[in-house]
């Protein structure tokens, strides 16, 4: 069924459809219609979940840990101000492998106060242990949080889905919204084999001693060091996950096919644009008008940013002559915390492309498209004078 | 997913003795029962068994005379705070040889 809705009901729709069974979260713009309306679906039956009201994100969280513990389905919905709220619990969630389904509706964090759209909220919670997957539109949205819940259930490791605020969350487009029955096909009930469970006491996450320890059945139980390190080398092998997932999906639904790189005009070109989320849409149309001019040029929307996907980036990246790395987020002090990841997974090809770092779009900051035209233009006929450093696009003083 | 690969995955601990590791090489002080004073000890009698009672490890036994399992008390002093008869000294760790560890 084809529906126009804003890129929060997208995200709503498929969490219904995914039959969550428990939903905490505290209202925050831009996220805040998301919630409301999965407030409406419980309210109305449509959906028959646990909705939860917390006083804070932090309890949001808190009782998305319980809940997934427990075996159910669980899901909740922030932005900006709001994530950080929840970051001890967050770093829980991923140690505990708990498959907890979050929305994040990109929005800039304070101070100064902004509730309009970046990346600077999940970029800098790119190394709690979560999946952290980006959207460029209302379908990516829908279809995405499908495919999270099954992959957070399968690798047993929370899954972040982001989308950029006011940009997809209240922007209203077109989307399809499969039949019930097709949905529970491809993502079948969450039955965990290991859960809290009073049948079976058992203590989740407890303390552990440096060093490794003999537990009750005289076996070696990991200390805290191994269980980082499995966590590690599983959001590593997720990868594989991710990619079968978008298979599976993409033939049960008949969409999908780019698991962590979405190219556009990319095979003979010279120059890439490379970024996430909707500003990689935004980019195809200077990228049109570029290849009119005769600028050999394409662009590549990232859509898995952890874990990251190095030898897909690598292969995509290494042939052209250039790569210009568009973000909505700082490593304050450093360089654009994607344009970093982009230079380390080019570091081992042969030949490499040189990379640019253009920081765009902070606190809302309206990114003009001929903005991204002179920026484009500027790092290719200035290849060599452009170093190390970000630079700014749209700043007026 | 089997149940070791869940246990190699977070930590879980089972209700029993020791399922929190060795907690006994936390300790700095061993309490240390003089069993002339300790009244179960003294009188042959299951009386008193206050250290059992109140040590909140359970390592000490409700037996005659009672036990104290150093693989994992740690040292918390519980015991000897709580006998009525004095009996239970806490003795510097490092007083002790490497045998008597």
């Amino acid at each position: 069924m084809h529906v126009i809705e804003s890129g929060n009901v997208a995200a709503a729709t498929g969490v219904k459809l995914a039959r969550v069974q428990v939903i905490a979260a505290y209202p925050i713009t831009p996220q805040t219609p998301l919630t409301e309306k999965l407030s409406e679906f419980v309210e109305s039956d449509e959906l028959s979940a646990e909705y939860i009201p917390v006083e804070s994100e932090h309890s949001a969280m808190a009782v998305c840990i319980a809940s997934s513990t427990t075996g159910a389905r669980s899901f909740t919905a922030t932005s900006a101000n709001g994530l950080l709220y929840m970051n001890e619990q967050l770093h829980w969630a991923a140690g505990a492998r708990l498959p907890i389904v979050m929305c994040v509706a990109n929005r800039g964090v304070g101070a100064p106060w902004t509730v309009w759209n970046d990346h600077q909220d999940t970029v800098s919670q790119r190394d709690l242990g979560w999946i952290q997957l980006y959207c460029s539109d209302h379908q990516q949205i829908h279809d995405t949080v499908l495919k999270a819940f099954k992959l957070a259930e399968t690798v047993s490791i929370p899954v972040m889905v982001c989308y950029d605020g006011y940009l997809l969350s209240h922007t209203y487009m077109p989307f399809d919204v499969p039949e019930q029955a097709q949905v529970d096909a491809f993502l079948p009930p969450f039955k965990p084999t290991h859960f809290l469970n009073p049948e079976e006491p058992r203590n989740f996450n407890t303390v552990t001693l440096p060093d490794v320890r003999p537990d009750l059945h005289g076996n070696t139980a990991p200390g805290y060091m191994e269980i980082r390190k499995t966590l590690h080398s599983d959001l590593r092998a997720a990868l594989t996950e991710i990619e079968k997932i978008d298979g599976e999906f993409g033939e049960a639904f008949g969409r999908g096919g780019d698991p962590f790189v979405e190219p556009y005009r990319c095979e003979d070109a010279d120059y890439v644009a490379f970024c996430m989320g909707s500003l990689s849409y935004q980019l195809r149309d200077v990228v049109d008008a570029m290849r009119e001019e005769g600028t050999k040029i394409g662009v590549i929307g990232l859509k898995v940013y952890r874990p990251f996907p190095d030898a897909a980036v690598r292969d995509a990246l290494t042939a052209h002559k250039g790569v210009i790395v568009f973000e909505k987020a700082l490593s304050y002090g450093n360089q654009g915390a994607l344009y970093a990841d982009v230079k380390s997974a080019l570091y081992s090809a042969e030949t490499r492309p040189f990379v640019h770092n253009y920081i765009v779009g902070l606190g809302g900051r309206e990114i003009k498209t001929h903005h991204l035209y002179d920026a484009l233009t500027e790092s290719i006929k200035n290849e060599a004078a452009i170093g190390d450093e970000p630079q700014w696009v749209g700043l007026k003083l | 997913m089997s149940k070791e690969e869940f246990c190699s995955m977070i930590s879980v601990s089972e209700p029993g003795p020791g399922d929190g590791g060795n907690t006994g090489s936390w300790r700095v002080v061993r309490p240390v029962i003089d069993l002339e004073k300790c009244i179960p000890a003294k009188t042959g009698k299951p009386s008193c068994f206050n250290c059992w009672l109140y040590c909140p490890d359970a390592v000490v036994t409700k037996t005659l005379p009672p036990t104290i399992d150093y693989t994992y008390c740690k040292g918390c002093g519980i015991c000897a705070e709580e006998c009525p008869a004095g009996a239970i000294t806490m003795v510097d760790e490092a007083s002790f040889t490497k045998e008597e560890k």
